[in-house]
């Protein structure tokens, strides 16, 4: 028989391990409808029925977008069974999952995970008691040491085939006389099987449900507020209260406790060190420079692993060995000049410089993966919380900025590590503000183009940091972009070695995800430039290095060249069109200036020249603009893996545009006059635009700024 | 009334009651923070804020703005 599986369970439960164990290599990984969050399929060993890997949650509350998938799923898809798998090292908080599962009146096996440690404790559990109080069937195993799996699975297929849906959980009479009410007001209104799940969520207020059956409410008011008046508290906290104390009285009569040793487990030793009132911040920057220095740092000091990898595929695989080769190739076979440039310097070029971030992509994943299994990014964000709150960010919102400052890509991926989607989703918006490594000749041309002014790079990094903070207070107003904020009340896992298997598959998938965006939408994008670049309006193939002039880019250039009139540098077509490919790379920018503007290769060349056609206020808000405007196609690429629609991509992109449009043109205005540069009028009013509306987006009130911060809220039963 | 927020580190307490409404404080009872639940204060976080305990057998962290909405004894 072929059944669909759900697997359900709380985060840090060992459930990807499970899944891993149970489904081997036939997994697929898509998105769920409508959210970023992977959502996992695969066949279970050794049957023909398919597992579906729910998000880890704590809850079947509406709150997150975790939990709505995973509630909608299991109430919509109907799966023949769930396998809910619990920690039995933290019993109680699990099962209050699994008794909202069991509400659900879905056919299910609990799934007692970690036994390897509860008996290394010393602990016993009764499992036979534990399943007789919960009215579940429960198989102690251990995923990460694959006890007992196949026991699951002959467990799980025998509940799928029969569809044998739980007993009701007894609570008080009063609990229970209420839920009574509510599934008569809802009969025929919502599906049968769930009525339970729907009843306990009705009296609980669940903002989902009051939208799907509008009214059924009504009719429970008085039973509801007599149950609120006799326990003094709200029907929710009566009902999670109810749960907990069922969950205490199972869980006090099926588990014994070992005598714990008095220093604490080995995990408590540990997170003594690692969040030290005073150690705990060195540790931190520590562990943070430790990850840069292995995947990220070229300098003074050496390269690191990830900076060699990544130099050494994009001068050597790419520069030396695939482009001359496939150009002699070409040249061998005779084929024209026009497909051997599409395919040299268009694609190859193009495709090669978003392929080299790979290996070095590869190594801070590792990294971060490590991190994230042994259980520091917890930490992390637990140090750091306290600074981060203020740009409306969470501690981990540090990691993928530091990222940034290497390349935006890793930057923006590593984004996936932030549970909450409204810090992800502002922090995936904001990564490549940092200046990133082919910003870098772009900061020289600069720096020469200003007589050696040693202010640019600091104003790159300074203004990269502003820029970020900045946005976390603007784009927090906008709930449809940012998602809604989740309060930071957050599980310290227990330090665990990571799983060997589970990590490189994480490693690769993302990878992997990263390696299908540069074979489609940046392959389509890198031909199109090169297309406008190497053809006039008649589809004549021109040579760029001679007559770019004439070229498509240089048309549209010009076009866009009125754009940036007021920022001061409007008047030649070269600079908007260098923008625009300086979207392939950033370092384009500095090549295809090279070319147009006829000097040599070397960024200090190309700032010599700028500085005589510029002045020095244009300068710096033409740079300004290229360092904060849309990111390179890859990383574009990889915001839009993080925000899951085109649509969102669009409107993070254009935010980065019109924000680095407006900080130029002021600075442009301001500078310029300070310093007695020629400005002109339209210039002083678009700055007066600009500066108006982004004092606004910054003071305006935050109208879901009650989410983020309670108000003291009187404790109000009427 | 005490509340957790001025409860000293390394001290046990039991919640009395849980202030606040609707998602947060929900997502506090989730978590296993309920009425008479005893809770022990293990740490400050290095800038004094957010602060972690033990509940129920494991470790949560909580910013001080939400532990100054349980009220224990």
């Amino acid at each position: 028989m072929s059944f669909t599986i759900a697997l359900a369970g709380n985060p840090n439960c060992g459930k990807t391990t499970l899944f891993n164990a149970l489904t081997g290599a036939s997994q697929r990984v898509g998105n769920w409808p409508g959210v970023t969050i992977d959502k996992k399929v695969g066949k279970i060993k050794g049957t023909d029925s398919e597992l579906v890997d729910l998000p880890g949650i704590y809850s079947m509350s509406p709150y997150s977008p975790e939990e709505l998938v995973s509630r909608n799923f299991i109430v919509d898809e109907k799966p023949d069974a769930v396998i809910n798998i619990v920690d039995a090292t933290n019993l109680e908080r699990n099962l209050f999952l699994t008794l909202q599962l069991i509400d659900m009146g879905m056919p299910m096996v609990i799934a007692l995970n970690m036994m390897d440690q509860v008996r290394q404790l010393g602990d016993k559990i009764d499992v036979d008691k534990l399943s007789d109080g919960l009215g579940v069937p429960v198989v102690p195993i251990s995923a990460s040491k694959k006890e007992n799996i196949d026991d699951l699975v002959a467990q799980v297929m025998s509940v799928a085939e029969k569809r044998k849906s739980p007993e009701p959980m007894r609570y008080a009479d009063d609990i229970m006389r209420l839920e009574a009410a509510a599934e008569v007001a809802l009969e025929g209104k919502v599906p049968q099987d769930n009525i339970r799940f729907y009843a306990y969520k009705l009296i609980e207020d669940d903002s989902a449900v009051n939208d799907k059956v509008p009214g059924a409410r009504d009719s429970l008011k008085m039973a509801i507020k007599d149950l609120e008046n006799q326990y003094d508290d709200t029907a929710d906290s009566i009902i999670a209260d109810s749960r907990y104390s069922k969950i205490t009285e199972v869980v006090s009569g099926a588990y014994t406790r070992a005598p714990r040793d008095e220093r604490g487990t080995l995990s408590d030793r540990i997170d003594k060190i690692v969040t030290h009132r005073i150690l705990g911040l060195p540790i931190f920057i520590g562990i943070i420079a430790l990850v840069y220095f292995i995947a990220m740092y070229d300098g003074e000091l050496g390269t690191s692993p990830g900076a060699a990898a990544t130099a050494w595929v994009n001068d050597v695989l790419f520069g030396e060995i695939i482009e001359p080769g496939v150009a002699d190739w070409c040249d061998s076979m005779g084929v024209s000049e026009v497909l051997k440039g599409l395919l040299v310097d268009g694609i190859i070029h193009g495709v090669g410089a978003v392929l080299g971030f790979l290996p070095q992509m590869i190594i801070l994943f590792i990294c971060l993966v490590i991190l994230e299994e042994v259980g520091y990014m917890a930490r992390a964000a637990f140090v750091m919380d306290r600074i981060f709150r203020y740009f409306n960010l969470s501690g981990k919102s540090f990691i993928p900025l530091l990222v940034g400052t290497g390349c935006g890509v890793p930057g923006v991926m590593s984004c996936r590590t932030i549970e909450s989607e409204a810090d992800r989703r502002i922090t995936a918006m904001t990564v490549t503000f940092m200046p990133c490594g082919a910003k870098l000749p772009v900061i020289a041309a600069i720096t020469a183009a200003l007589a050696g002014a040693w202010w640019v790079g600091v104003l790159a990094y300074f203004g990269g940091i502003v820029l970020v903070i900045m946005s976390g207070i603007i784009l927090k107003k906008f709930r449809h972009l940012a998602g809604k904020p989740a309060p930071f009340i957050m599980e310290l896992p227990p330090y665990r070695l990571p799983g060997l298997y589970s990590s490189a598959k994480t490693v690769f998938d993302r990878a992997w995800a990263f390696v299908k965006k540069a074979g489609t939408i940046i392959l389509l994008t890198v031909i199109a430039i090169w297309f406008m670049s190497h053809f006039t309006f008649s589809f004549q193939f021109i040579d760029p290095d001679e007559d770019m002039g004439d070229s498509i880019l240089a048309g549209i250039g010009g076009v866009f060249a009125y754009l940036f009139m007021p920022l001061g540098w409007g008047d030649s077509w070269e600079l908007a069109s260098a923008t625009i490919t300086g979207l392939i790379a950033k370092e384009d920018l500095i090549g295809t200036l090279a070319v147009v503007l006829g000097t040599g290769e070397e960024a200090a060349d190309v700032g010599e020249m700028l500085a005589l056609l510029l002045p020095k206020s244009a300068i710096v808000s033409f740079f300004i603009f290229n360092m904060y405007c849309a990111p390179c196609f890859a990383a574009i690429g990889a915001i839009h893996r993080e925000l899951g629609n085109w649509k969102h991509t669009g409107i993070a992109v254009a935010y980065q545009c019109l924000l680095a449009y407006a900080i130029a043109s002021i600075v442009y205005v301001v500078y310029g006059t300070c310093i007695g540069d020629t400005i002109e009028i339209y210039s002083y009013v678009i700055a007066a635009i600009a500066a108006i509306i982004l004092v606004y987006v910054l003071v305006a009130k935050d109208p879901f700024r009650q989410f983020s911060r309670p108000q003291e809220v009187a404790h109000d039963l009427g | 009334m005490t509340t957790l927020k001025e409860t000293a580190v390394g001290s046990s307490v039991n919640v009395k009651r849980i202030c606040g409404e609707g998602d947060l404080k929900r997502h506090i009872m989730e978590m296993g923070i309920t009425k008479g639940v005893e809770i022990y204060v293990r740490k400050v976080a290095p800038l004094g804020d957010p602060i972690e305990i033990t509940v129920r057998g494991y470790e949560l962290s909580l910013r001080k703005e939400y532990a100054e909405l349980i009220e224990v004894e």
